[in-house]
């Protein structure tokens, strides 16, 4: 009886339909704004949350899936499923969607607006992860690119760069990853099929690979245009700058969207359609892949130690994080890009709590800088855990959700890059090092009486941290909770890796 | 029937704890006294269990070849298996009794100790999650879950040691605790990854099966290789040379922490790590001879530090590292059972030392200088006995606790080289001359500031009790192991018969009667001899008061080498990756201005750039319509 109940649609619908009805709400009823947008998005969560444990692992592949034809002459479906690899991210879309609605509670400035977009933009990243359809995928895409625009432009802050520069290079860089991809996806379109079998459906496309229908040469090219995109969208260094810049100037519900999931489309699109799609082009590419991540996670641990605006040092931390997401995504073997998974869902619970923090202590101070904030920990201790946590998560404590993805990405990247796996494992302490002192200077330290008048995260201000720390703790105790899921979407891919295994790479020249 | 239920629910003991951590935490942690009452309850329970396993495991004969093991999947991805679960063994047995025990004593007597303190409440629950993970490392299956405890009990050292957050010192020293263990968790992590990726498990049983087949077909040169990565993990842990910094520092936490985590347990992870791994480290001679010549250089090292230093902890805490260097050295020339037999006794004598310590502080109102303390033998006979009696003990004089334990590793280290045993010997009898100078300088003399002296009192029971039991144990649990016949349970390969070899345990006990004399002379008898000495050795005083400036080296290293790449890095990114970003998008700007200028509404100059563009296509079609075709062929 489930299977007939439209369950992605309704995850999909639930934000879009609250923003509908809070058009026709007062823009003075500032708290039934709220709470229908908080309403909407538990909804979502509930719904995703029944689909997380009751996905079959023993069976895996697309599960809850919709298919209704939609552009017949393009061969456009109106088409949703989740396997093992979006099912978490879906998962991390929800959580993260519901803490940014309790995070943005205290918004003053135009509530109705602001929710409307939020919701809006929660939509669009659902919708990237939950479709089976390219062009669905591009549609939900572009969907996410307005929202934050004018979100940043109105509601952001100006530091170190004006919120204007850092609206811009966020819309500049995500249309230039879509462009990319635009153009990656359309010649895909156009190769794979003969004119009147042409799809946008993406197992279709991926079998279009395995009958041959895509040359060697075609899939290098290809991947390089779905690797700019994607990989932009990444942080892949060089591609990087827009991350922290962009975070900096975002209001709070923006930069843990932002950096929790909407960067995760990027990883999200290098398996499910770069590595299925084009395997000859991934493994052609993945040396390049793998050292480029080396130089995500070292050069921005360290230029995260130079950091002073805490929104900064978590900029920089999460480019680093995708560094050892794209490690695992290059070693190309189940185990690396388990992890590489594990770990895209666990930076995203991570970094949105951190947003969540720091846009909580600036609400009240207006401060988010090492040199002004000291010693928070006499006044707000509840924040200041909520700090530790993620501080804790990200330097890969185990017990917490971010040590088991990172140690399955060291473990199937070293056989591999065993070089560059061991660089990439001495980042831990260079994490520990910025992280550590990040959290000393804002949390620890005498009692600064300045700070007495604020008060502690209370109420539905501790909301985002309740979610994303029972996810945090959640997943970190009982890892086969993620990682069960993640194995079923990942371990099928096994004979398709094993097929790449000695193709030519970039190192290795072509044929 | 007790044993039994008790064997078969070891994961209780780790679990209890860590019961009462989340209880404490998410609920009571505003409620001291039932936060503290939880706490001890769990540990009396655990501990209560640790016996039922320590008895059982001599009742059923539970060896080292033999043990009894509980697991259960936690994570499998792909070809990667990974579980947690009890090792029960010996080694186990004996840790547990260890760990429950003192922690259990450390409780009660913080009770007492920290009364008044505003984070009453969380100090219990910090104590709890350090039990609990302390448990669970002992009682690990396989090298990630000693990883993953040993990381967490990492994290409790890092919440203790900065118990005191409003401390500029105590943040500072618990930041650099974490990052300098974390250099050696580097280490460990490379190495358990290099065993996993070569023999696709870390179950320590069958590690221990398939190592020396593999020794013996391949060698052991990229065995020697993966052991000395583990070892850097210890190196951190056990605050052995070059990164014992953070072990000194760490006495800025609560004196109950430093006699638990900082003395009696967590710092003997990385001994125990490298024991419950000895299937490896026993097969490789050279990374044989580098845990032992480091650890009999670390014992020497520290000890000729902890000569010169003033604060009663930093003594007691350069003791510690040169004691954990005994116990490495003690690993390193093979004898297992020497190391942990010293574990267990310097287990006892240090905790009841740090707790005596911390007694004289509260009382001299944490004064922490000896020289400012003075006579307090009067005034605190309790603390005063305890002491003394723990003193006796580490200086390893008979029937005391460190007698047996510390002969043990002497004799051991005699029969494998006599420069160590010389090392260790020197070690001895320093160990017993600064050991004495702290006693005598606190409990002897005239008092050095009148109105804290007379304020200076005997502390309550709650306190006073953990004293007199520890010192119990520092006295008989020597005996008490050589009579029992401890090596023939806590061993590897072969029992080990428990003799003391009459001219090392003679001469050994002679020299730190003669320390301990020479102490008495320099700081009782004739008080102005020491300042004499001390000019007269000045650059060797100096360079032992500073530490061997190790300290300054780093801190250099990280501000000059680690933050100025940082900076590089940071002026880099913003000028010249993202200036190559700005600088395209300006050119793009200015293009797209030029561009906007041909827009002017001019249907004439439309019409010329059209006519233009037609004609460029037409020339570009007609000269290059083969090539397009293929091209278009191509992709379509």
């Amino acid at each position: 009886m489930m299977a007939s109940f439209p369950l992605l649609s309704a995850v999909l619908l639930a934000p879009i339909a609250a923003a509908v009805l809070l058009c026709f709400i007062s823009p003075k009823a500032v708290q039934s704004v709220r709470v229908i947008s908080a309403a909407a998005m538990t909804v979502a969560l509930a719904l995703t949350l029944f689909a997380f444990f009751s996905y079959d692992l023993s069976v895996g592949g697309m599960q809850f899936t919709e298919d209704v034809p939609w552009i017949h002459d393009l061969g456009v479906h109106y088409s949703l499923g989740v396997d093992g690899i979006s099912l978490p991210m879906l998962l991390l879309t929800e959580l993260i969607g519901l803490a940014s609605v309790f995070a943005s509670w205290r918004i003053e400035k135009r509530p109705k607006e602001f929710y409307i977009l939020l919701l809006i933009l929660i939509a669009g990243v659902t919708g990237t992860f939950i479709a089976r359809d390219l062009f669905i995928f591009l549609l939900c895409y572009e969907v996410v690119v307005i929202p934050i625009y004018i979100m940043v432009i109105i509601w952001g802050s100006t530091k170190r760069v004006t919120k204007e520069y850092s609206a811009m290079k966020l819309t500049i860089y995500l249309l230039m990853g879509s462009a990319f991809m635009l153009v990656g996806v359309v010649a895909l379109y156009l190769q794979a099929f003969p004119p009147e079998l042409r799809t946008f459906d993406m197992d279709t496309l991926a079998m279009a690979a395995q009958m041959g229908n895509f040359s060697e040469e075609f899939q290098i090219f290809a991947f390089f245009l779905l690797l700019l995109g994607f990989g932009s969208l990444l942080s892949m260094f060089p591609f990087h700058s827009w991350s922290p810049d962009g975070y900096a100037g975002a209001p709070t519900a923006v930069s843990m969207i932002h950096a929790g999931v909407l960067k995760k489309i990027g990883g999200d699109g290098l398996i499910r359609l770069g590595l299925l799609v084009l395997p000859l082009g991934a493994k052609f590419w993945a040396p390049l892949i793998a050292g480029l991540a080396i130089i995500n996670v070292m050069y921005a641990a360290y230029i995260a130690l130079a950091q002073k605006d805490l929104k900064y040092v978590i900029g920089y931390s999460s480019v680093s994080h995708m560094g050892y997401v794209l490690l695992g995504f290059a070693a190309l073997n189940v185990v690396s890009i388990s992890g590489a998974v594990a770990n895209m869902v666990a930076h995203g619970v991570m970094s949105a709590l951190f947003f969540a923090m720091i846009g909580n202590v600036y609400e009240k101070t207006h401060m988010r800088s090492v040199t002004e904030l000291r010693g928070l920990a006499h006044q707000m201790p509840r924040a200041s855990v909520g700090f530790m946590l993620a501080g804790m998560a990200s330097l890969g404590l185990p017990g917490l959700i971010g040590f088991i993805p990172e140690f399955t990405i060291f473990v199937g990247s070293f056989s591999v890059y065993p070089v560059f796996a061991v660089i990439a494992i001495s980042g831990i302490i260079f994490t520990a090092l910025y992280t550590l002192r990040m959290l000393a200077k804002v949390l620890f330290g005498p009692r600064d009486s300045y700070f007495d008048k604020y008060t502690d995260a209370r109420g539905v201000e501790m909301m985002p941290l309740v979610i994303l720390g029972i996810a945090l703790v959640g997943f970190g105790v009982f890892p086969q909770l993620l990682m069960g899921v993640v194995g079923t979407g990942v371990e099928p891919l096994l004979p398709l890796l094993d097929s790449i295994k000695d193709a030519p790479t970039v190192l290795g020249g072509i044929g | 029937m007790f044993q039994q239920f008790a064997l078969e629910h070891a994961w209780l003991i780790p679990l209890l704890p860590a019961i009462s951590f989340v209880i404490i935490g998410m609920l009571i942690r505003s409620y001291g006294k039932a936060s503290a009452a939880l706490a001890v309850l769990m540990s009396l329970i655990s501990f209560c269990l640790a016996v039922g396993v320590a008895t059982g495991v001599v009742d059923y004969g539970i060896t080292v070849e033999a043990p009894f093991v509980q697991k259960v999947s936690w994570l499998h991805v792909g070809s990667l298996e990974l579980a947690m679960g009890v090792l029960v063994d010996p080694l186990t047995a004996m840790m547990l009794i260890v760990v429950t025990t003192v922690s259990l004593l450390v409780q009660i007597y913080s009770v007492g100790y920290m009364k008044g303190d505003p984070g009453y409440g969380r100090f219990f629950a910090y104590l709890s999650l350090f039990a609990a993970s302390m448990l669970g490392l002992v009682l690990a299956v396989n090298f990630l879950q000693m990883y993953v405890f040993w990381e967490l009990v990492g994290l409790c050292s890092y919440l203790l040691i900065g118990f005191y957050y409003y401390k500029v010192s105590a943040r500072e020293a618990a930041k650099k605790a974490f990052i300098t263990t974390r250099v050696g968790d580097f280490g460990l992590l490379l190495g358990i990854l290099l065993l996993q990726i070569n023999f696709g498990t870390l179950d320590f049983l069958e590690l221990g099966q398939i190592i020396p087949m593999y020794i013996a077909s391949a060698g052991t040169g990229m065995l020697t290789f993966i052991a000395l990565l583990i070892f850097i993990g210890p190196i951190g842990k056990s605050g052995q040379f070059p990164l014992h910094v953070w072990l000194p520092d760490a006495m800025e936490g609560p004196t109950p922490v430093s006699a638990l985590i900082h003395a009696a347990t967590m710092v003997v992870a990385g001994v125990y790590l490298v024991g419950r791994a000895y299937f490896l480290f026993s097969q490789l001679p050279t990374v044989m001879s580098v845990i032992a010549w480091l650890g009999a250089f670390t014992a020497f090292f520290a000890a000729s530090i902890a000569f010169t230093q003033h604060a009663i902890k930093r003594i007691l805490a350069y003791s510690t590292v040169s004691q954990l260097g005994y116990m490495m050295l003690a690993l390193g020339v093979g004898s297992l059972t020497a190391s942990f037999f010293h574990l267990m006794t310097h287990a006892f004598f240090k905790a009841l030392l740090f707790l005596c310590a911390g007694a004289v502080m509260h009382a001299m109102h944490d004064e922490a200088d000896i020289f400012k303390m003075r006579g307090l033998r009067h005034k605190m006979p309790v603390t005063f006995v305890c002491m003394t009696i723990g003193v006796l003990a580490i200086a390893g004089i008979p029937p005391f606790a460190g007698f047996f334990s510390k002969d043990a590793i002497l004799a051991a280290a005699a029969e494998v080289s006599m420069p160590l045993y010389i090392m260790a010997t020197l070690t001895a009898f320093m160990t017993a001359f600064y050991m004495s100078r702290l006693l005598f300088v606190t409990f002897f003399g005239m008092p050095a500031d009148e109105r804290t002296y007379s304020h200076a009192h005997e502390t309550g029971w709650f306190m006073r009790l953990p004293l007199i039991v520890l010192a119990g144990l520092a006295v008989i649990s020597g005996l008490w192991g050589h009579e029992f016949g401890f090596g023939e349970w806590v061993r590897f390969g072969m029992p080990v018969e428990e003799g003391i070899d009459p001219v090392i345990a003679i001469s050994s006990t002679v020299l730190s009667i003669i320390a301990i004399m020479a102490a008495w002379h320099i700081y009782v008898t004739k008080p102005y001899l020491s300042d004499t000495m001390a000019e007269k050795t000045g650059v060797l005083y100096k360079l032992s008061f500073n530490k061997f400036y190790i300290d300054e080296i780093y801190a250099c290293l990280i501000k000059y080498v680690v933050d100025g790449t940082a900076k590089v890095l940071y002026w880099f990114d913003v000028n010249i990756v993202d200036g190559i970003i700005n600088m395209l998008a300006a050119i793009v700007g200015g293009i797209s201005r030029r561009l906007g200028k041909l827009e002017n509404g001019q249907a004439q100059s439309y019409a010329a750039v059209f006519i233009c563009g037609v004609i460029v296509l037409a020339a570009y079609g007609f000269f290059y319509s083969q090539r397009i075709l293929a091209v278009l062929g191509g992709a379509l």
